[in-house]
């Protein structure tokens, strides 16, 4: 197979090995070494897709990530979207396609791995240009660690895509020796194909490292894809280089036109020829190049169309001794062909006016209206940006903390400015790193560059006759024009940031990188402005887009977060429960049995416990172990009753509250010895109340004498709950008198089993008689199954949490964070009983006294029973009441208050809510009404405990 | 993602703290002398700096200790720590 603008040798391809591809279902060669575009270019092909509003015909621009154009979907070897076709490496059986601004996900899960590295080092060198490699080997030599990170396939930078000669032999024999010299230095990390994408604070920057992706369908699994790197640098060396800048012009966006550099780029590192006739359109010297480089393999190059008045005479000069037309004062007003340029439209330009233009044929249109530093990073960093009036850029206009910028994209375009520019910073960030610096640092001798002459600084050629700027693309990815710049001018948006979400410019794929600067170009020229008070939209990370499986690397599926299990977790699963996450843990919500739904399970849960005996897995109860000589004086102070009257042996139940008096967590305290008590908390508060004992420990009461453990995992809790619990647990544990006179109610028992110590406890959360059973993970198993045992004559049913929940509400024992929601006092939850009122102070007490703790129209914890005995009210459902009349309120209806949590009981025989209601305890035995569906479910308000008010049945 | 330097552990990263509000602002005395007003300064009322700020730090994903430090709220730069039982630093 041919590819017809391949040229004959050169490049940086392995033109012995040939791969085939698919593109547009149409199969092509090229070599390793190519991207995609150079491939595609390699067999004439510009088009690439068709715009995403306009439906144009597009091709590829630019030879890297500024691109606007070449925007393709990968299908093989896996789906990924939105890829430039000009980043993408080519493997053999790549399959692709162009697409028109939007791609598809892929519909089968990502089977490649991803990870992360952390990594630190005194100096990362982003970028390995010249100016890079400089600071790198400067860095390297004085024995500092170093990263160097470049996105390309390969170091080089600039000197990929030219001729230039150091030390008097090709540049990129230089650059071969530096990278030799660098892997040669064990201090020092290089990475090809790594993406800085993003800096953050004190020195973190994020890169990207595409590890197999150039290996298509050969790359290893073993492999991960790509790879994030965290790196914290003392200080960093910015090194991106510059972006070639289009000019704006009519029909500026047809496959076929491109910026000069870009076709220098394709032509000496991959040895194509991005078309035959060629016409260059300038503002600056650095076109020239391109143009000659072009005319010495074989291009036809029309003519150079300089729109300086008087060009570069120097460069003008060359062009002549090739044969090149230079026509200087001139631009091109527009362009001709459907899907390639076919006529560069060319007219004299003088003072700002275009004169008559004329066609020059053509297949490819070369455009550089200057260069953009890449000051991506700097500017993530929060570097202020100046506008530099000779480059027509905007340039870092400070020095950062441990952040310099260095060659083109700190503005220095030439190659020996840029060498001894990245040596300088190197050595000032040593020296800020009190690092000495290399005895021997040489840099290469590069030949004294000509003075260019004076670029122009023009953003778009001004409309000819008839012309209105709406074909004068200025984000071709979004294809917005000047026209669309101007209806943003007009309509009065002056702000840049403005303009930009105006116009959507720099807002796609590429986020403006080549349609940035024009736009702030063009719009102070609208606004008649100096481009310096337009300034720039925001730069923010990623400067090229990051896939979100990187991101998300190895945190992703069962690694996302944590998953807590207890240690009878197995048999939970093999008992068939169904799990729900309760914070990090995985709790067994219910066990059906075959043919059961959760509501039929729940019931017969239920049942058991209050008729017979059920068992909870209540292991992921948060246990604190509280020791030392004040611990009974730091319960005090953060209990809102007295903890330091408790009895060794005993149990009491407490309540926390902030300062503002919210009640911030409950749970029991067990009196394990003068010094020492085992607090209880929810399964969800564990964490948060050993960080509330800890923050009042060190930072308000130093003097206390006094430590906080977490046990949780120390210990697995199961309570024994029913009126048959007593046999349960007295077959067990035959050494324990577990008659209520030997161990009542609130209080514990150390016992031993097979010599294994075990704890009980007569705590009660379903108001049953119950007994908790604590004993070391370790024997979980054995005692779990030695209660199952002993408990098979009375039908012990295993129950999880949707009937633990029920069992407590049918008490009226509120969940903290689910009842309650950081406004709701102990009194608003009718347990002014748990307040001492003998303590001089704990926390929470004064806010008690504040006026609007008194208000008796706060909302209160009460029940709510529907009337039709049928519905389930949804919980979270609002509370309405009827006028006298019978009517309600005019809206804005006022709400009482909300469902906190509504279950169907089964000792009630119907449903039951737990509500906070305005006034609620007032207003037990009112009919309130819960809108559901379009209609008002009329419920009766109860006291909260429904279920044995009197608490008969603790004791069995 | 910035450093932050616990006076215990040295320079960590960002995520393993937590902050903990305006600094030096003790529990009063004694509460029950308060009105409702000098209370709800305490419970509610914090400054609200443009610049130099003492701030209560936690260490939590690491020595697990609270320290305070002086940090400028326009640039989030940490500017010292200190420990709990170390006087406020005199800024400028
Ligand atoms: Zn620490």
């Amino acid at each position: 197979m041919s590819t017809p603008f391949r040229t004959p040798s050169g490049g940086r391809i392995d033109r012995a090995t040939t791969v085939e591809f698919t593109f547009e279902g149409q199969t092509l060669t090229g070599h390793p070494g190519d991207t995609l575009a150079s491939a595609l270019l390699a067999n004439g092909r510009h088009q690439v897709a068709t715009s995403i509003k306009l439906g144009r015909p597009r091709g590829i621009a630019a030879a890297w990530a500024e691109d606007p154009g070449g925007l393709v979907q990968i299908e093989e070897p896996f789906p990924e979207p939105m890829l430039l076709a000009s980043t993408v490496e080519l493997s053999d059986g790549l399959v692709a396609h162009g697409l028109p601004g939007q791609g598809r996900l892929a519909d089968v899960p990502d089977s490649a791995r991803y990870d992360a590295v952390h990594h630190h080092v005194d100096v990362l060198v982003v970028g390995a240009g010249p100016a890079g490699l400089a600071a790198a080997l400067t860095a390297a030599r004085a024995g500092a660690r170093v990263a160097l990170v470049d996105e390309q396939s390969e170091a080089g930078g600039s000197l990929l895509s030219g001729t230039e000669r150091l030390d008097d032999a090709p540049a990129l024999q230089w650059v071969a020796a530096a990278v030799a010299e660098l892997a040669a230095s064990p201090e020092v990390l290089h990475l090809q194909r790594t993406t800085a994408f993003g800096s953050y604070d004190d020195g973190f920057v994020l890169a990207l490292e595409r590890r197999t992706d150039h290996l298509g369908a050969a790359a290893p699994k073993h492999v991960s894809r790509q790879r994030v790197w965290r790196i914290r640098a003392r200080a960093i060396v910015v090194a991106t280089g510059a972006h070639e800048r289009p000019v704006v012009f009519a029909d500026n966006d047809r496959p076929g036109i491109m910026l000069a550099g870009a076709a220098r780029t394709f032509l000496h590192r991959y040895g194509v020829l991005p078309g035959r006739d060629a016409v260059v359109f300038t503002t600056n010297d650095s076109a020239y190049d391109a143009a000659l480089d072009l005319h010495r393999a074989g291009v036809q190059v029309q003519a150079v169309v300089d729109a300086r008045p008087e060009g570069s005479p120097r460069r003008r000069e060359d062009c002549e001794l090739a044969g090149i037309r230079v026509l200087s004062g001139a631009v091109v007003t527009g362009t001709q062909g459907v899907e390639r340029v076919t006529h560069a439209l060319v007219a004299p330009f003088a003072d700002g006016e275009v004169g008559a233009s004329t066609a020059i044929g053509c297949d490819l249109l070369l455009v550089s209206g200057g260069w953009n530093p890449a000051v991506h990073l700097y500017s993530q960093a929060r570097g202020r940006l100046r506008y530099d009036d000779a480059l027509g850029a905007f340039v870092p206009g400070e020095d950062l903390d441990g952040l310099s910028v260095t060659g083109s994209a700190a503005g220095v375009l030439d190659l020996p400015g840029c060498l001894a520019d990245g040596q300088r910073r190197a050595r000032a960030a040593l020296t800020a790193l009190a690092i000495p610096p290399a005895g021997e640092d040489r840099l290469p001798a590069a030949p004294e560059p000509a003075v260019p002459a004076a670029p122009l600084v023009l953003w778009r050629v001004p409309d000819t006759s008839g012309a209105d700027g709406s074909t004068s693309f200025v984000d071709l990815q979004r294809d917005a024009t000047v026209a669309d710049i101007a209806r943003a001018v007009g309509a009065g948006l002056r702000s840049i940031e403005h303009v930009k979400r105006y116009t959507t410019i720099g807002t796609a794929h590429d986020q403006g990188k080549t349609s940035g600067v024009l736009t702030s170009g063009i719009t102070a020229e609208l606004l008649g402005i100096p481009v310096q008070d337009t300034g720039t939209t925001t730069f923010r990370p990623p400067y090229t887009p990051v896939a979100f499986a990187a991101l998300a690397g190895r945190d992703r599926g069962r690694l996302f977060d944590p998953e807590r299990v207890t240690a009878l977790h197995e048999w939970h699963v093999a008992a068939g429960a169904v799990f729900e996450d309760v914070g990090q843990w995985k709790r067994p919500r219910h066990y059906p049995q075959p043919g059961e739904d959760m509501a039929a399970a729940v019931l017969r849960e239920c049942a058991a416990a209050r008729t017979g005996v059920g068992i909870l897995d209540g292991s992921t109860l948060g246990k604190i172990d509280v020791q030392g000589a004040d611990a009974a004086v730091l319960l005090d102070r953060l209990y809102t009753n007295l903890m330091s009257s408790l009895k060794v042996g005993s149990v009491r139940y407490g309540v926390m509250c902030g300062v503002d008096g919210m009640v911030i967590d409950d749970g029991t305290v067990l009196r394990l010895a003068e010094d020492r008590f085992l607090v209880l908390t929810t399964t969800g508060g564990a964490a948060k109340v050993l960080d509330w004992m800890e923050e009042w420990v060190q930072t308000e009461w130093p003097d206390l004498r006094v430590h906080c453990t977490s046990v949780t995992e120390q210990w697995v809790t199961f309570p024994v709950v029913g009126p048959r619990s007593r046999d349960v647990i007295g077959a067990v544990f035959p050494d324990v008198d577990v008659t209520n006179e030997a161990f009542p109610f609130m209080t514990w028992r150390d016992t031993t089993l097979d010599g294994v110590p075990v704890r009980l406890a007569r705590i009660s959360f379903s108001g049953e008689l119950a007994y908790e059973v604590y004993v070391n993970p370790w024997y979980a198993i054995a005692v779990w199954q030695r209660l199952l045992e002993a408990g098979r004559p009375y039908g012990i049913t295993p129950y999880g949490t949707e009937t633990m929940h029920v069992l407590r509400a049918e008490k009226g024992y509120p969940i903290i964070g689910q009842d309650t929601d950081g406004t709701v006092s102990p009194h608003d939850l009718g347990m002014a009983w748990a307040v001492s009122k003998k303590k001089p102070d704990f926390v929470g007490k004064r806010s008690f006294a504040r006026v609007e703790n008194q208000n008796p129209l706060r909302k209160q914890l009460v029940g709510l029973l529907p009337v039709d005995r049928e519905t389930v009210l949804p919980e979270g459902s609002q509370i309405v009441e009827f006028l006298a009349d019978g009517q309600l309120p005019p809206p804005p209806v006022p709400m009482l208050g909300h469902v906190t949590s509504s279950y169907r009981s089964a000792e009630l025989a119907r449903p039951f809510a737990l509500a906070l209601v305005r006034g609620g305890r007032e207003r037990i035995g009112e009919t309130v009404h819960v809108p559901l569906n379009g209609t008002l479910v009329p419920v009766e308000v109860t006291g909260s405990v429904l279920v044995d008010p009197e608490g008969a049945r603790r004791d069995g | 993602m910035q450093l932050i330097a616990c006076p215990w552990c040295g320079p960590r990263e960002e995520v393993e703290f937590s902050y903990g509000g305006q600094a030096h602002v003790p529990y009063p005395d004694s509460p029950a002398e308060l009105s409702d007003e000098e209370w709800a300064h305490y419970v509610f009322f914090r400054d609200n700096t443009k610049g130099r700020f003492a701030e209560r730090w936690n260490h939590n994903a690491g020595c697990r200790r609270w320290f305070n430090a002086i940090r400028d709220t326009t640039t989030y730069r940490f500017e010292s720590v200190y420990r709990l039982d170390d006087p406020k630093p005199v800024t400028p």
